[in-house]
C-alpha cells in the first residue's frame, strides 16, 4: 500500500475495484449488510419488474426525459462552441440525485427494509431521499453537517416538510464529510433494519457501481439527444465534481465515444492551500490515494494521513475525497479535472441567470464556469455539452450574502 | 515476546494515544500493565472515526488536535515495549494513516518498535492481501475483528487469518459502554469457537467488572475501551494514569490467576 496508487496487488480480481480504487474497507459489522446489498442489487439488476418499474417512475413522478437545451444566448455571448445544458435541474426535486434516490429506495422496499438514513452536504440529495420516502412510506433519518444546515436552510425545511427526521452534526468541520461519519455509525448499529442510500459515487462496493448506474440515464439519454437532435456527439462534456455522481453519469456512456472529451471540474474554492478548496486532483495542495469511508480514492490529507478540511461557496462540493471510478478516469486520462474558484462559479451563475433565464446550483455553475473559459478558445463549430445537475433556488441566501448584484 | 494473557478472562485495554497527550499515555499504559492489563490497544488518533461512539469520537479529536502522529504513535509503543518488555502492544488503528506511511513501511516500523501485532478496524479479510503479506513478513500478529452479523463463512476467513487473538464485538454497532452484556456476544464467541483455537477477545461496551466476569463466563480476554479513555477525559492530567490504574485493578480484583501460558499462541518476535 503506497502513495503510487496501488492498494493490493490484485485490484484486478477484486469486485468493485476501478483500476487500484474503490473497495471495501469498513467495519466488519457492514460486510453482511454490504454482501446483502450487492446481492439484491444484482437481482434487481436483471428483474424487468424492477427496471419497469423505476423506468415508469422516472418518467412519470420524475420528468425524464430531461431536455438537452441550447444555450443560444450563453453561446453568442461567449463567442465560440455552441453550449448546450442537460437539464437536470428540471427533474423532481430540482437536482439529479432523484435518479438514485428513486432507485435505492424501491431495492430497500425490495430488501424488505422500512428505515431508511441518508447523508446530505448542499441538501438535494437529503431532499430526494426524504421524497421518494414519502412516496413509499418509509421511515427516514437525515445526517447533515450543522455548518451545511446553516447554509441550506431552505432545504432542511423541504426535508421536515416532508416529514423526514433531519439530525445536526456538530463533529469535525461539520460538513458533508462529518455526516457520512454519523450515518455510517448509524448504519453501523441499525444494520439489521436500516437501508443506508448513499448519496454519491462513492463508499464500498457495490455503492460506487450502483450510484453510476442509477445515473447513467443522463449520459444515455443525451448521447441519443445529441445524435437526434444536433446531429453529432459533443466535443467535450462537463460536469462538476464533488463525490461525483452527477459527473458519472453524465460520462459514462461516452466513454466509449474516444472523441468526446469529459472533463470534470472540482471547487477550486478561494485559494491552493490545504483547507482553501475541494481539487482533489490539483496538482499541487491536492490529494493523495488513500482510504476514507469505506473506499480508495483520492483524498485530501495531511502528511500524517489525517483528513483535510475543504471549502467551497457549495454545500455540495466540499468533500475530501471523490468516487473512486473518477480516480481511474483521472489517472487513465480519459477524463480531465480542472478547478473553479467559488467567484468564477458565482459569476458563472449570475451569467447563465441573465443570458438564459436559468439559476443554477452553486455546483453546476462550476461546471457552467468552465463551458465559459472553454468555449471561446473553441471552434464555432465544436460542441460542450454541459450537465446543469440542480437548479439554484436553494443558493438563494448564499448568493443574497455573496453577490452584490447592483454591481454584479 | 507475545500475548499471553495471566488470567480469565485476559484484560486487553484500549487507549487512545496522544489523549491527553503522549507522555501521559505513557503513563497510563504503564499503570494498566502494572495493575493487570495483559494487552494495550494502543490508539493511533484520527480525524474521521467512524466506527466509534462519541466517548472514542472526542479523544481522537484531542489528539489529532495535538498534532499526534502514527509516527509519534510508533515511538511510544517502543518506549512501552522497552519500559515492559512482557506485555502484549496492539496497534489500533483506521486505515488511512497507515496508507499514507505505506503498508510496507508501516509493518517494519512497527516490527522494529516491538509491536506484537496490528489491528486495523476499517480492513476486512478480502482487501487484506498486502497487509497480511506485510505482517507476516514481520512476524507481526494480525487482529481481525468478528461481529454479530458476520456470517459463518466470514467467520471462517477472519479465523484463518487471524493472529494473536480474535476481537469479537459484542453488538453490533459503534464503541461505547452499556448497561448490560448483550447476548449477542456469547453466541458469536461459540461460532467462533468453530474456526479458531485463537484466544477470544470480547469488546464493545464492556466497561466495569461485573462485565468482565460475565465475558471471562463464555471468551477468553475482554477489552476495555471507551470506559477508560472516559475515566481520562475525566481526570485531571496529573491523576490520570492513578486512577487508571486502580480502575484496572478493580476490574479483575476477584479473578483467579490462570497458568500463564494456556493462551499463548502467537509466533514469538524472531521466532
Amino acid at each position: 500500500m503506497s502513495s503510487t496508487g496501488t492498494l493490493t496487488e490484485d485490484v484486478v480480481t477484486v469486485a468493485g475495484r476501478f483500476g487500484a480504487y474503490g473497495g471495501r474497507y469498513v467495519p466488519e459489522t457492514l460486510m453482511a449488510a454490504l454482501e446483502e446489498l450487492e446481492q439484491a442489487y444484482a437481482d434487481a439488476q436483471v428483474d424487468p419488474t424492477f427496471q419497469a418499474e423505476l423506468d415508469d417512475l422516472l418518467h412519470h413522478y420524475c420528468g425524464r426525459p430531461t431536455p438537452l437545451y441550447f444555450a443560444k444566448r450563453l453561446t453568442e455571448q461567449c463567442g465560440g462552441a455552441k453550449i448546450y445544458l442537460k437539464r437536470e435541474d428540471l427533474l423532481h426535486t430540482g437536482a439529479h440525485k432523484i435518479n438514485n434516490a428513486l432507485g435505492q429506495a424501491l431495492l430497500a422496499r425490495r430488501m424488505g427494509k422500512q428505515r431508511i438514513i441518508a447523508e446530505t452536504g448542499a441538501g438535494q440529495h437529503g431532499v430526494a431521499t426524504a421524497t421518494v420516502c414519502a412516496l413509499f412510506g418509509l421511515e427516514c433519518v437525515i445526517y447533515m453537517g450543522e455548518e451545511d444546515m446553516r447554509r441550506q436552510e431552505l432545504n432542511v425545511y423541504r426535508m421536515r416538510l416532508l416529514g423526514a427526521e433531519v439530525r445536526g452534526v456538530a463533529a469535525g468541520s461539520a460538513t458533508l464529510k462529518d455526516a457520512i461519519n454519523e450515518a455510517m455509525r448509524d448504519w453501523v448499529t441499525n444494520v439489521r433494519s436500516t437501508y443506508y442510500i448513499l448519496g454519491s459515487a462513492l463508499g464500498a462496493h457495490p455503492y460506487p457501481t450502483m450510484v453510476r448506474n442509477f445515473h447513467r440515464v443522463i449520459s444515455r439519454e443525451a448521447r441519443v439527444q445529441f445524435l437526434d437532435e444536433v446531429g453529432i456527439l459533443p466535443t467535450a462534456v462537463i460536469a462538476c465534481v464533488g463525490g461525483g455522481s452527477n459527473a458519472i453519469g453524465a460520462f459514462y456512456e461516452f466513454l466509449p465515444d474516444a472523441n468526446v472529451q469529459l472533463i470534470g471540474v472540482e471547487a477550486g474554492g478561494r485559494g491552493n492551500g490545504l483547507g482553501e478548496h475541494a481539487a482533489r486532483f490539483q496538482k499541487e495542495g491536492g490529494g493523495v490515494p488513500g482510504v476514507l469511508q469505506g473506499t480508495y480514492s483520492y483524498v485530501l490529507q495531511d502528511e500524517a494521513g489525517q483528513i483535510s478540511s475543504t471549502h467551497s461557496v457549495s454545500a455540495g462540493l466540499d468533500y475530501a475525497s471523490v468516487g473512486p471510478e473518477h480516480a481511474m478516469l483521472h489517472d487513465s486520462g480519459r477524463a480531465t479535472y480542472v478547478a473553479c474558484s467559488d467567484d468564477a462559479a458565482l459569476k458563472a451563475t449570475v451569467t447563465l441567470s441573465r443570458t438564459e433565464g436559468i439559476l443554477p446550483a452553486l455546483e453546476s455553475a462550476h461546471a457552467v464556469a468552465e463551458a465559459i473559459r472553454l468555449a471561446p478558445m473553441m471552434a464555432k463549430s465544436a460542441v460542450l455539452m454541459v450537465n446543469l445537475s440542480g437548479r439554484g433556488d436553494k443558493d438563494i441566501g448564499i448568493l443574497a450574502r455573496e453577490l452584490d448584484l447592483r454591481g454584479a | 515476546m507475545a500475548i499471553v494473557f495471566k488470567r480469565k478472562p485476559g484484560i486487553v485495554a484500549y487507549l487512545t494515544a496522544g489523549d491527553p497527550d503522549l507522555a501521559t499515555t505513557r503513563d497510563i499504559a504503564l499503570a494498566a500493565i502494572d495493575n493487570g492489563a495483559d494487552v494495550i490497544e494502543l490508539g493511533v488518533p484520527f480525524s474521521d472515526p467512524l466506527a466509534d461512539g462519541p466517548v472514542i469520537q472526542r479523544a481522537s479529536e484531542r489528539a489529532v488536535a495535538k498534532g499526534t502522529t502514527l509516527t509519534q504513535v510508533l515511538a511510544l509503543a517502543r518506549e512501552l515495549r522497552s519500559a515492559r518488555p512482557a506485555a502484549g502492544l496492539v496497534l489500533f488503528s483506521y486505515l488511512n494513516p497507515v496508507v499514507r506511511m505505506g503498508m510496507k513501511a508501516f509493518c517494519a516500523k512497527a516490527a522494529e518498535a516491538g509491536v506484537d501485532g496490528v489491528l486495523l478496524t476499517d480492513m476486512i479479510v478480502e482487501e487484506a492481501g498486502e497487509y497480511l503479506a506485510e505482517m507476516k513478513a514481520h512476524t507481526l500478529a494480525p487482529v481481525f475483528l468478528a461481529a454479530p452479523t458476520s456470517p459463518d463463512a466470514r467467520l471462517k476467513a477472519i479465523g484463518e487469518v487471524s493472529q494473536g487473538f480474535v476481537y469479537a464485538i459484542s453488538r453490533v454497532g459503534i464503541t461505547g459502554t452499556q448497561q448490560s452484556l448483550a447476548s449477542d456476544a456469547a453466541a458469536l464467541v461459540e461460532r467462533l469457537r468453530r474456526y479458531t483455537t485463537l484466544p477470544i477477545a470480547v469488546g464493545f461496551g464492556i466497561s466495569n467488572a461485573e462485565h468482565v466476569r460475565a465475558v471471562g463466563e463464555f471468551a477468553d480476554a475482554a477489552v476495555i475501551g471507551s470506559a477508560l479513555v472516559a475515566l481520562i477525559e475525566e481526570t485531571k492530567r496529573a491523576d490520570a494514569a492513578a486512577a487508571v490504574g486502580s480502575f484496572v485493578a478493580g476490574l479483575h480484583a476477584n479473578l483467579p490467576a490462570i497458568e500463564a501460558n494456556q493462551t499463548d499462541v502467537l509466533t514469538s518476535r524472531g521466532a
